[in-house]
């Protein structure tokens, strides 16, 4: 039903929580290898819909497809689709009981199935590779808040997945820290990640993004490429939109 | 900082450090020290006391394997509890809810004379082959289990949400997310009560005197009960009890500071 290149396919999403509805009707479509950024304000559903690919928000109504895998069919064995997609949250969200390098190791041990070993040897790489592997054996408490997310960045990708999502990785962040985020993200598009990331920061969208997902009150009202949708937006709200975030 | 202000600090520190001595604990070792004497110098305690300490071997035995066993039930309800499948989650809040309506010394007799019995015919052995200090055991683990549930329960919904979800994202099963990381995190959280029950426990396990189980309290009423020397028997019964709880709720206090610095 797909075509081999669209790694993610969201068709007529719907998410109701109670009577509010978070989402109506998104559908897009995602190739293999493309950074896509969603912009929107507050309460518009970019979470939601984030969540919903790899399964964290279960839709109401339509369909997820991740690499032609049906996530709302029942028998898909969800647990092997989210170790194939990566999530940097907001908050981080650190085991906050297990050292730096048993936070990275941890997953790859026991979903992975990999030796000791090898998820060590893995794990000291992909610190290397978002720059603190001197911090491997710090606790999560101990580190500010940039390092915080740069591991749970190598958390993920010690997975070894196949996209990454962000909601907001770096809202959290003092100013100072949030380029040291960014720049591991922007290595990461580079290196030809699928990514699918919620972010106010323009000059992460201008520099990484193929297209940009303008949504308001749970509806996609634009997607364009970043240029055009920063500089150059089609419909009003996207308009309004704009002119608050650029004002501070 | 100027002169004045440094010496208000030293003097306040000095104040609080007057008022927040602990005398309760000057007060009560005082107690414990002058029965000590008394059990040193008098040979009417000092026979009570030899009479009931033989008893402190089975109060611990019954406190350890009771705990160890409501540590399992309480974790397994405390699971229950917070089950997303409504079978499951009933079945432990009807456990719960049933032991904390019913007064403990009500519960020992009940699962000692009744439930014992009733589990025993159905595994198929013999009723009278399951000793006093079992049944003893039996009835304060499924006691305490009810009370450890709600402290495992609340130490699971004391861990963020974004733990579970940060696990199941990576591909984790909720089994694996929460014995890997929110059972860690929760049980390091509730350890303080944990430890506090543990105490509760040894104290309630004076109730199985009911049950004839020749712990401490059964020998102090046997004591008192052949010679008549009550102030003896329950003053020297009293002194065990005390020393013993006060010096887990010491160490408690320490352990608590110690998790305290650690941060979390
Ligand atoms: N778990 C939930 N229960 C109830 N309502 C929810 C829940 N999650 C989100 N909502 C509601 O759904 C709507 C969309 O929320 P969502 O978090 O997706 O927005 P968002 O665009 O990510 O906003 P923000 O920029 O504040 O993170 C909001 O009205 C929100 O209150
Ligand atoms: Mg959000």
């Amino acid at each position: 039903m797909t075509d081999r290149e669209d790694i993610i396919v969201v068709e007529s999403l719907h998410k109701y929580f109670g009577d509010v509805q978070a989402v109506k009707n998104v559908n897009f479509t995602i190739r293999r290898g493309e950074v896509v950024v969603i912009v929107g304000p507050s309460g518009s559903g970019k979470s939601t819909v984030l969540r919903c690919l790899n399964h964290l928000e279960v839709p109401t109504h339509g369909a997820v497809y991740i690499d032609g895998v049906h996530l709302e069919d029942k028998k898909t064995n969800i647990n092997a689709v989210r170790a194939e997609v990566g999530m940097v949250f907001q908050q981080f969200n650190l085991f906050n009981h297990l050292s730096v390098i048993d936070n990275v190791m941890i997953a790859q041990r026991l979903v992975r199935k990999r030796s000791k070993e090898e998820a060590r040897s893995i794990a000291m790489q992909q610190l290397e590779r978002v720059g603190i592997p001197e911090k491997a054996d710090a606790y999560p408490r101990q580190l500010s808040g940039g390092q915080q997310q740069r591991v749970a960045i190598a958390r993920s990708l010690a997975m070894e997945p196949k996209i990454m999502l962000f909601d907001e990785p770096t809202s959290a962040l003092d100013p100072e820290m949030i380029k040291e985020v960014l720049d591991v993200m922007l290595d990461l598009a580079k290196a030809g990640m699928t990514m699918v990331v919620v972010t106010h920061e323009m000059g992460f969208g201008r520099s990484a993004a193929d297209r940009v997902i303008f949504m308001d009150d749970g509806q996609i009202i634009e997607i364009a490429p970043p240029d055009q949708l920063y500089a150059n937006p089609q419909h009003a709200r996207t308009k309004l939109f704009l002119s608050k975030i650029l004002k501070h | 900082m100027t002169g004045p202000e440094l010496q208000l600090q030293t003097e306040t520190d000095w104040r609080s450090a007057w008022q927040e001595f602990p005398y309760w604990l000057i007060a009560i070792i005082g107690f414990l020290v002058l029965v000590a004497i008394l059990i040193f110098v008098n040979p009417e305690y000092r026979q009570a006391f030899d009479f009931i300490v033989p008893g402190i071997a089975l109060t611990a035995r019954i406190t350890f394997f009771g705990f160890a066993i409501a540590m399992v039930i309480g974790l397994m309800a405390g699971l229950g509890r917070v089950s997303r499948n409504t079978i499951i989650r009933n079945t432990a809040i009807t456990y719960i809810e049933f032991i904390r309506g019913v007064p403990t010394l009500v519960l020992i007799l009940t699962v000692s004379f009744t439930v014992v019995p009733a589990a025993s015919n159905l595994f198929g052995f013999e009723n009278s082959s399951v000793p006093p200090e079992a049944r003893g055991i039996i009835s304060l683990a499924i006691i305490y289990g009810a009370f450890m549930a709600e402290i495992f329960r609340a130490g699971i919904e004391s861990i963020p949400s974004g733990q579970m979800e940060a696990a199941r994202s990576l591909g984790m099963t909720y089994t694996q997310a929460m014995w890997r990381i929110i059972l860690p995190q929760a049980v390091r959280n509730v350890s303080p009560a944990l430890g506090n029950d543990f105490i509760a426990m040894l104290k309630d396990s004076s109730l199985l005197s009911v049950l004839a189980i020749r712990e401490i309290t059964q020998r102090s009423r046997l004591y008192a009960g052949s010679t008549f020397r009550f102030d003896e028997a329950y003053l020297v019964l009293t002194f065990l009890y005390l020393s013993m709880t006060i010096g887990l709720s010491l160490l408690l206090r320490w352990y608590e500071r110690r998790l305290g610095k650690d941060g979390r």
